[in-house]
């Protein structure tokens, strides 16, 4: 099997980045998004915040086809990019939608389902 | 070399999150989170997906972050003033904070158990691999998620349309 230099210089240092800490990043910057949709209160935050969620996953899944040596996670994260950008389009239309019947955005003034 | 651009780039990218998050003005937050996806996106390309590295500042860094600093410019709702947490919203967060910590910690790597990065064919290759998947195994979700951004179009035109004789319709 023939190594590029690449790979080399990737993978086979003494102090390489492994799996482990990729997926520790993706579950920490998951996390944080998390804490954010559930701690803020501007609709607008949270939907950036969810964008958040969405990329950390997206991490998760390239690291792991790095290392299984597979492109079909690519391919998927590819996929998960577009439907992200169809997802924040009709996000933000329904946000500004929303804004010019209520007047606000503010996730506590927003509770005509309440009760 | 590499790993020191790791630890760049997801010190970077944690701590332009938690900016997303702490940031009180909409608009730095949203800058936060164009640079959280700069970092992301150099982590990409330390996994070798150039091509996702590229797409996703493109069509992140590019698109989306525009489009909600042009949406929180259309909206201009500064201002408006943060009420405080419950007492129950601080017990659960921290709560949840825990349980995720330890989760995280649960992933601690094990000696001896790192699995090294597989041996994938150069950047060339791997990227006639890749546009060859996408149109031979992955034809038919190619042509749906086109579909889906045909749809999606559709709907923010329609959502975004003022119908002006809507009390006639009801």
């Amino acid at each position: 099997m023939i190594h590029s230099p690449l790979i080399l210089a990737a993978g086979q240092g003494p102090f390489e980045a492994t799996l482990n800490a990729y997926v520790i990043l993706s579950a920490v910057l998951f996390a944080i998004g998390f804490f954010g949709v559930l701690l803020r209160k501007n609709t607008l935050v949270i939907f950036m915040c969810l964008e958040l969620m969405l990329v950390a996953a997206t991490l998760g899944l390239v690291a792991f086809s790095r290392y299984n040596g597979t492109m079909d996670g690519n391919v998927f994260v590819f996929f998960i990019l577009t439907v992200a950008a169809a997802e924040v389009a009709v996000g933000l239309a329904i946000i500004v939608a929303l804004f010019r019947k209520r007047q606000t955005i503010q996730v506590d003034e927003l509770d005509a389902l309440k009760n | 070399m590499s790993d020191l651009l790791f630890n760049f780039f997801a010190v970077f990218t944690v701590v332009c999150a938690v900016g997303v998050v702490v940031n009180k003005n909409a608009v730095n937050a949203s800058m936060c989170l164009l640079l959280s996806l700069i970092g992301v996106a150099g982590l990409f390309a330390l996994l070798e997906a150039y091509l996702l590295a590229f797409v996703l500042l493109l069509v992140y860094g590019g698109a989306v972050a525009a489009l909600f600093l042009f949406i929180v410019m259309l909206l201009d709702m500064q201002g408006g003033k943060r009420p405080p947490f419950k007492r129950a919203t601080l017990v659960a967060s921290t709560v949840a904070a825990g349980l995720l910590a330890v989760g995280v910690l649960s992933l601690r790597p094990q000696a001896g158990q790192l699995p090294a990065p597989a041996e994938i064919p150069a950047i060339g290759a791997s990227l006639k691999l890749y546009a060859y998947q996408l149109f031979t195994t992955y034809l038919l979700p190619v042509q749906i998620i086109g579909f889906l951004l045909l749809i999606a179009m559709l709907g923010v035109i329609v959502l975004s349309k003022k119908f002006e004789g809507v009390e006639d319709i009801k």
